[in-house]
């Protein structure tokens, strides 16, 4: 019997040819395994064969989507794949969108079965769950030997045209498709249970989740820019030399809130930027390009807005859970809303 | 952050280098910037066409602030 054919996708990082500042490399194809290619075949076993290894880097992803994703559809189409297999992507937020953009454009073209994993928070989550089967993977690539084979087992079923049991059974990440079954006791004892269990303060689990849509309703615009005080806030890690608040370069707990009365620009000499999640060359060089005060102060001296706030706020966005950065925004809005700050420029890398 | 901004009242605009993820987070002003590495510029055109484009951005940002929206909006020119 033939084998199975699987094609793997994988960022600069997995592929072993650098960090962030390898990050912008292009869509490049290599025949069979490298990396977690290994874990991924000896998952899958012998009767599959992982044919070839699609690298790109994660910031010339994010940079050229719809570029990127024709151009690896392309480089995967002559390996004629019978399955596609993208990540794991942990919690790392543009190889998820990557994954997921790919894996469903592999999906919608070529009609085979594709799967991938994630981290709960990670952005791609969102983007594709409805679309994909992604599964659920702890925060980091320590996750690795427990995530991949989960991902085998799955993808094996997928192949096999096996039953796909619930995300709690199969691990993946709920996709939102409800799916009838017969239960052995009818509806209205289940429910009285779920009741009873509810007024006596004991866990139970609703049948029925809702979905949670978090959507805040946009303001209404400003009429007047030339009375209003604007603030800046950045997830681009901007702070002064030396990071006197020890913000994490990723992954953050804190916020800061940095003075810049009187300054016409953000000076290398007094700034830079721990972000952990690109190449800081540019922005150490000139953190203006995170946090635009030389036009700002120009915009301000020619009375297109009314002031700026003599403060920014900032924190670095990559891997900081959603808990935390809610929790940030919350706070620093208040000091915001009582400083008379009409309007935000926020800025992310 | 950009969705407890809007919550506490303050109209706020997202420049933001990868726009799906934006949008999924439920920014409502959007404005798309020019590469990860370097949002507010393009340091590789040197210093003053760098300047130049942040400059466009901001404005287009301002621009952004000043338009009413009843929906998420990516304000691409």
């Amino acid at each position: 019997m033939d084998k199975i054919r699987v094609v793997h996708y994988i960022n600069q990082f997995f592929a072993n040819i650098g960090g962030e500042e390898k990050a912008d490399i292009e869509p490049e194809v290599r025949e069979g395994i490298v990396g977690p290619g290994l874990a991924l075949q000896s998952g899958l076993g012998d009767n599959y064969e992982v044919v070839a290894t699609v690298i790109c880097g994660d910031t010339y992803f994010g940079g050229h989507i719809e570029e990127a994703k024709k151009t690896i559809l392309n480089m995967i189409k002559p390996y004629k794949p019978d399955l596609f297999v993208a990540g794991p992507a942990f919690n790392a937020g543009r190889y998820g969108v990557a994954c997921g953009t790919i894996a469903k454009a592999v999906e919608d073209e070529l009609q085979i079965p594709v799967i991938t994993g994630m981290y709960p928070e990670n952005p791609g989550v969102d983007m594709f769950k409805k679309d994909l089967y992604i599964i659920e993977t702890k925060i980091s690539a320590a996750d690795m030997r427990k995530a991949m084979p989960k991902v085998c087992k799955l993808a094996k079923k997928m192949i096999n045209k096996e039953e796909i049991l619930s995300p709690a059974e199969e691990g993946y990440i709920e996709r939102g498709i409800r799916v009838n079954y017969f239960n052995e006791r009818r509806g209205s004892e289940r429910a009285v249970d779920l009741l009873l269990d509810k007024v006596a303060g004991r866990p139970y689990t609703t049948e029925y989740p809702m979905p949670v849509f978090d959507r805040v309703p946009p303001n209404p615009a400003i009429k007047d820019l030339s009375k209003i005080k604007l603030a800046v806030v950045t997830s681009g890690g901007i702070v002064p030399q030396g990071n006197p608040d020890r913000i994490e370069s990723s992954s953050a707990t804190k916020y800061g809130i940095y003075d810049i009365t009187g300054l016409d620009s953000l000076n290398k000499d007094k700034f830079m930027t721990v972000h952990g999640g690109y190449d800081r060359a540019y922005v150490l060089e000139n953190p203006n390009l995170v946090v635009p005060l030389d036009v700002l102060r120009e915009m301000e001296k020619e009375g297109v807005i009314g002031e700026l706030a003599n403060y920014f706020v900032t924190t670095t966005g990559t891997g900081t859970s959603v808990g935390n950065a809610k929790a940030f925004g919350e706070e620093f809005s208040k000091k915001l809303v009582e400083d008379g700050v009409g309007a935000v420029i926020l800025t992310s890398t | 952050m950009v969705k407890e901004i809007e919550r506490a009242g303050i109209p706020v605009v997202h420049m933001c280098t990868v726009v799906p993820i934006s949008l999924t987070i439920g920014a409502n002003r959007i404005i798309p910037a020019v590469g990860i590495p370097y949002p507010l510029g393009d340091p590789n055109l040197g210093e003053e066409k760098s300047k130049k484009i942040r400059r466009s951005l901001v404005e287009r940002a301002l621009k952004a602030l000043q338009t009413e929206v009843t929906d998420q909006t990516v304000f691409e020119n």
